[in-house]
């Protein structure tokens, strides 16, 4: 980031199972002073399980966790300077949003005043100024989710965790929240740990990203670094939406052409024949499915760029030329 | 097909469907219930003459005043609320324990076993419960001579307010538990781990997220300890001792004995009072408000 990289969370050799069933196996992660650091994987892959021993509701089998430097691997959730935003929200629905976002800062003894005006200040930068009477009741899905992050950031946290929270509200409204995030985490430089399902939340917010599969770590780097130059086949396949060519070739569906039967492809271009079995029109993007001659099935995308009158006006059953440039398709792990 | 068209007609007609389904419950309770305790007000401003022993009706105080008159009266009614209050105190104070462990630490098996625990005894004979306890509390019963096989000087409180305290708690603990679990098993874990998460140790958290959200089921309990001791007249017979009588002991023998029904029936309305003063106390604290 601007400054030196500092370590602020370091798991070293940490491993969980529950009753037999492995949910991390010896996992090592480090994660920056002030990073937006994401935690993505299908569910199952214990991304959830390391956030929670971040936060301490789990202890780990074996291993250290490292905050700031200290080991607290044996330390409850409420000695670890670490807040968390739940998936399901978890605001105490008997208090008002002020007694919510209070009830932190009552936790560390702070008079009732102060911590009400230091409550209200986190809910106007949240955007619910007027709300701090109300109970959690009377909110929408995306008022709640911002009252937790208020009632999470108002301690200050050194790092803050986030379990999925945004999975519960409706498209533009996670969009909306999305920049809003990402605006919070730049104006108070609080480092975040990010767990989400959805990879295309975790590319357009995060400074790096962890991918995680059935217990392990497949890959950690920038959101360029997975799309374009994937460690492994799962990542390939889980991070965008992926051609595999001879079963360790990545060619991205978005960087084939589709050209009419029996042209030449371009200079430096590799090309196949097929035929198109599927069109879907997504509104900006056309999908295509390809079969080609080896019996390969080919996904193609291509965005609706051109005005309507040039489009290659192509329908199932139509003979193809997919093209794509001889560099675009890559051996995997290289 | 018949039930097609009845079904057919109840979604026409909401306000039938729900007629249909409320109507009998509905006359019920005002026939027995509301009936009952209008015919028992009314009774209380009775009177029976003494000669003959004929219920005079009309509209008179003298059952009041009468019950007012005689201090053994006030002290009676307040022995019968005293108790009762002990007696829900400290089952709210043993039920948490018991609740909070069957329902958030125990794994399938024990909470099995512990639910089994509290329901059993339900289902055996009260009175038989009863004369255990008697058995037990007596000077010459099991508590004594345990106390003597370990060299410890006898207790004597067989036939006394605390052998009465005992047994009632005893007797309703079931009523409070129940509840309580109920309420705290709906407490979402999540709100736990939130606290935690914030800042706050496990006895912090039981005072500011689980008491106050387990509140309704409280009172809930609450209703059933407090009426239930309220309204009792055979432990009081039966472990308790001379001057040991509540409300329900002197209503059965004036009812029973003295033939003043209308004299029972004025003093029956305290715990009606009582209880209705209960209930809006529990709806102002907000005991209500998650039915």
């Amino acid at each position: 980031m601007q400054t030196a990289k500092q370590p602020i969370v370091q798991l070293e050799g940490v491993a969980k199972s529950y009753g037999g069933a492995v949910a991390l196996a010896q996992l090592d992660l480090t994660v920056y002073a002030g990073e937006f650091f994401t935690l993505l994987g299908p569910s199952g892959s214990g991304k959830t399980t390391t956030l929670r021993l971040i936060a301490g509701f789990e202890r780990p089998d074996t291993g250290r966790i490292m905050l700031d430097g200290e080991d607290v691997a044996n330390r409850p959730p409420f000695e670890r300077a670490v807040n968390t935003v739940f998936q399901d929200y978890a605001l105490f629905p008997h208090l008002t949003l002020i007694e919510n976002v209070a009830y932190g800062l009552r936790a560390k003894k702070m008079p009732k005043a102060q911590a009400h005006e230091e409550a209200e200040k986190a809910l106007a930068a949240v955007q619910l100024a007027d709300y701090g009477g109300r109970k959690p009741t009377q909110l929408s899905g995306g008022q709640r989710q911002r009252v937790a992050l208020a009632r999470a950031m108002v301690n200050k946290p050194r790092v803050l965790l986030l379990d999925e929270p945004l999975g519960a509200l409706d498209l533009k409204l996670r969009h909306r929240m999305q920049i809003e995030l990402k605006r919070l985490q730049h104006e108070t430089g609080i480092t975040f740990i990010y767990v989400t399902h959805d990879q295309d939340e975790a590319l357009s917010m995060s400074d790096r990203i962890a991918v995680f599969s059935k217990g392990r770590i497949e890959q950690i780097g920038t959101a360029f670094d997975l799309y374009e130059r994937p460690a492994s086949v799962f990542v390939a396949d889980f991070v965008g939406s992926s051609n595999l060519l001879g079963g360790d070739t990545l060619l991205r569906p978005e960087k084939i052409q589709l050209l009419p039967a029996g042209s030449t492809a371009p200079e430096g271009f590799e090309a196949g024949e097929g035929i198109l079995r599927e069109a879907t029109y997504l509104g900006a993007v056309t999908r295509y499915q390809v079969a080609l001659a080896d019996g390969t099935l080919l996904h193609v995308m291509e965005s609706n760029t051109r005005p309507v009158g040039e489009r290659l006006r192509l329908a199932a059953g139509d003979t193809v030329l997919a093209a794509w440039p001889r560099d675009a398709a890559r051996k995997i792990g290289n | 097909m018949m039930q097609r068209f009845l079904s057919a007609f109840g979604w026409r007609h909401e306000g039938a469907a729900n007629a249909a389904l409320l109507g009998l419950p509905a006359i019920w309770f005002a026939c027995l219930y509301l009936a009952a305790i209008g015919a028992l007000l009314i009774t209380s401003f009775w009177t029976v003459d003494s000669l003959s022993g004929d219920l005079i009706p009309g509209f008179s105080f003298t059952n009041f005043q009468q019950l007012l008159a005689d201090p053994i009266y006030t002290k009676i009614g307040l022995r019968t609320i005293g108790i009762a209050a002990a007696v829900t105190i400290t089952d709210i104070v043993l039920a948490w324990p018991v609740a909070f462990a069957m329902v958030r630490l125990a794994g399938p098996r024990l909470r099995a076993a512990l639910m089994a625990m509290v329901m059993v005894p339900l289902w055996s004979s009260y009175l038989a419960r009863v004369y255990a306890w008697r058995l037990i509390l007596a000077h010459d019963g099991l508590l004594n001579w345990g106390l003597a096989e370990i060299g410890l000087p006898g207790l004597h409180i067989g036939y006394s307010n605390w052998a009465m305290w005992i047994v009632f708690s005893y007797l309703w603990l079931p009523f409070m538990i129940l509840p309580v679990a109920a309420a705290v098993e709906r407490i979402p874990p999540s709100l736990l781990e939130a606290s935690a998460d914030l800042g706050e140790h496990g006895l912090a958290t039981f005072r500011r997220v689980i008491l106050p959200m387990a509140l309704p089921g409280m009172v809930a309990g609450a209703i059933f300890t407090f009426s239930l001791t309220l309204g009792d007249y055979v432990t009081p017979m039966l472990v308790g001792g001379e001057g040991s009588d509540f409300i329900g002991n002197v209503v059965y023998s004036n009812v029973g004995v003295t033939n003043n029904i209308p004299f029972a029936a004025a003093y029956a309305v305290l715990p009606l009072g009582v209880m209705g003063v209960f209930l809006l106390v529990a709806r102002r604290m907000g005991a209500f408000d998650a039915l």
